[in-house]
């Protein structure tokens, strides 16, 4: 018998279930049984939720292009990502004579699998999550690295010019903002203590992008660059790269590498929510699952929007993006962080207090604003000048 | 002891069990339809060629590379590397400062000092302009 029958997609009401059916000499196959249907859930919801999205994104990118979007299929055109894979399946899979067969066919796979693999430590709920790891925030920060070297194999394999120069760049860009990202991260582990993403949400009594303006900042703009949207999506420059590391993928393998790029914004979107915007939290009025799918929308939204509205950046300048501004600041959030702690906290638990966090907000928000004005201010007076110095230069050499 | 020890890592490889099993399975749906010719199967020695511009591809894309990709490689080592050294630091700060006070925090500022001078050597050897 199993306790904590807690949350929605929780493992002891499947464990339970199942106990009802199996004999209790099978334990272990009912440990088994309840993983795997649990698991199955839960990957079937992330599928099914980046299909909805795909409709999402093309249907809110056209409204706001004064288009109309996709709307034969289905009411509102609902079933559109259903036609899309239909297509996707049954058109010709060809793979270049010159390729890497194997690593070819190996990246779009391994891109899915870490893409899919990332949900399995956080909390969806208050007891509803898969693997309660204890080091949850570094096997994020592991399984999402993987899906640098998935976009290099596929590059690498294809052997062609355009996807290699989209690998090399995706490469350059995905190791550059992993810095800026980990350094944000720090900034929570100050204030929670602990590497457990259970134990994050829970001690946040406001969320800590109140209180961390910074690195929330920080952190949203690299998970961008990792997940390779519009202002930084230097990977698939379709004007530039042909379609980037992925130009040679036709048919099924295709559709797979786009079911993963449209499942990173989730699964970015869902980091986020964790680690500061209060993850499962809220009112009890609904359920906590609820509240959680709501604050991944709101920031799926944003993350649209940013991307219909900004337009693409050069790789010179996602790469000064990344070294100056948001390295400084990540630094910067680290110290502040640091020293308000020691100020803030209570000699005897080490517990801080509501009112002494809405302190350190203010604090930190007055920082904020000052910071982000004289960023602004030295990167846009600056920036002609040092850009044609680099040109110069290159041509030089 | 089991039951921890299964939820915490258990779960995780099963749950990569069935990630795998969705791009396989979807590979293998497209495999089998190619059997049943739902989905055509011509390949061709222009259809498997490379695309470039419509041309013939020139020399192979394994060739040489601008040598910033280089240097930004081997800052990431370094910065990364530091990254991973302040994740012990920030979990343990709160009680470690309250036993020893400001020391915990001047050692990392010393720790990040002289990687922080590194960056500025850096900026001003103009490797971090791309």
């Amino acid at each position: 018998m199993c306790e904590q029958p807690e949350g929605l997609l929780n493992f002891c009401r499947i464990y339970n279930l199942y106990e009802i059916i199996l004999p209790s000499w099978l334990s272990s196959l009912t440990y088994l049984m309840s993983a795997i249907t649990l698991a199955f859930a839960v990957i079937n919801m992330l599928i099914i939720s980046t299909a909805l999205y795909t409709w999402f994104e093309r249907r809110t990118l056209a409204r706001f292009q004064s288009r109309i979007g996709p709307n034969r299929w289905g009411p509102f055109g609902l079933l559109q990502p259903i036609a899309d894979v239909v297509k996707a399946i049954t058109k010709e899979d060809t793979v270049p004579e010159s390729a890497d067969k194997i690593v070819f066919n190996l990246a779009p796979i391994l891109l899915l699998i870490t893409t899919l693999l990332v949900i399995v430590v956080i909390p969806l709920g208050p007891d509803s999550f898969m693997g309660s790891l204890n080091i949850g925030v570094i096997f994020i920060i592991g399984v999402t690295s993987i899906n640098t070297i998935a976009i290099f194999m596929g590059g690498w394999a294809s052997r062609n010019k355009y996807a290699m120069f989209g690998a090399m760049r995706s490469v350059a860009m995905l190791i550059t903002y992993e810095i800026p990202m980990g350094i944000a991260i720090v900034g929570i582990l100050l204030l929670s203590n602990s590497l457990a993403l259970s134990d994050i949400v829970m001690s946040q009594t406001i969320p800590f992008f109140i209180v961390q303006p910074i690195g929330f900042f920080v952190f949203f703009a690299a998970s961008i660059a990792e997940i390779s949207r519009t202002p930084f999506d230097q990977i698939e420059a379709e004007s530039e790269l042909g379609s980037g590391f992925h130009t040679e993928y036709s048919g099924i393998k295709f559709a797979i590498i786009t079911l993963a790029e449209f499942m990173a914004p989730i699964i970015s979107a869902i980091i986020i929510t964790t680690l500061y915007l209060g993850g499962f939290k809220g009112p009890n009025i609904l359920p906590a699952e609820f509240w959680f799918a709501i604050k991944v929308f709101i920031l799926i939204f944003f993350m649209l929007w940013i991307r219909a509205t900004w337009p693409r950046l050069r790789i010179d300048q996602i790469m000064n993006f990344a070294w100056k501004p948001l390295f400084g600041l990540g630094l910067f959030n680290l110290f502040a962080t640091a020293i308000e702690i020691i100020v803030f906290q209570d000699n005897a638990t080490g517990f801080i207090s509501t009112s002494d966090y809405w302190i350190i907000s203010g604090i930190n928000w007055m920082f904020a604003i000052v910071l982000f004005f004289a960023i602004t201010q030295i990167m846009g007076s600056k920036n002609k000048e040092k850009i044609k110095h680099s040109y110069e230069a290159n041509i030089v050499r | 002891m089991f039951d921890l020890y299964f939820r915490q890592y258990g779960f995780i490889a099963i749950f990569a069990g069935l990630a795998l099993v969705v791009p396989l399975g979807m590979i293998l749906i497209s495999w089998i339809l190619s059997k049943v010719t739902i989905r055509p199967h011509m390949p061709n020695s222009i259809k498997q060629s490379v695309y470039e511009c419509g041309f013939e591809p020139i020399s192979g894309p394994w060739n040489q590379f601008n040598f910033r990709y280089y240097p930004v490689a081997l800052l990431f080592i370094i910065f990364d590397l530091e990254v991973v050294f302040l994740f012990p630091w920030a979990v343990s700060f709160g009680a470690m400062s309250r036993e020893f006070g400001i020391f915990i925090l001047i050692e990392v500022v010393v720790f990040i000092g002289i990687l922080a001078l590194g960056w500025i050597y850096a900026l001003k050897k103009n490797v971090l302009n791309w």
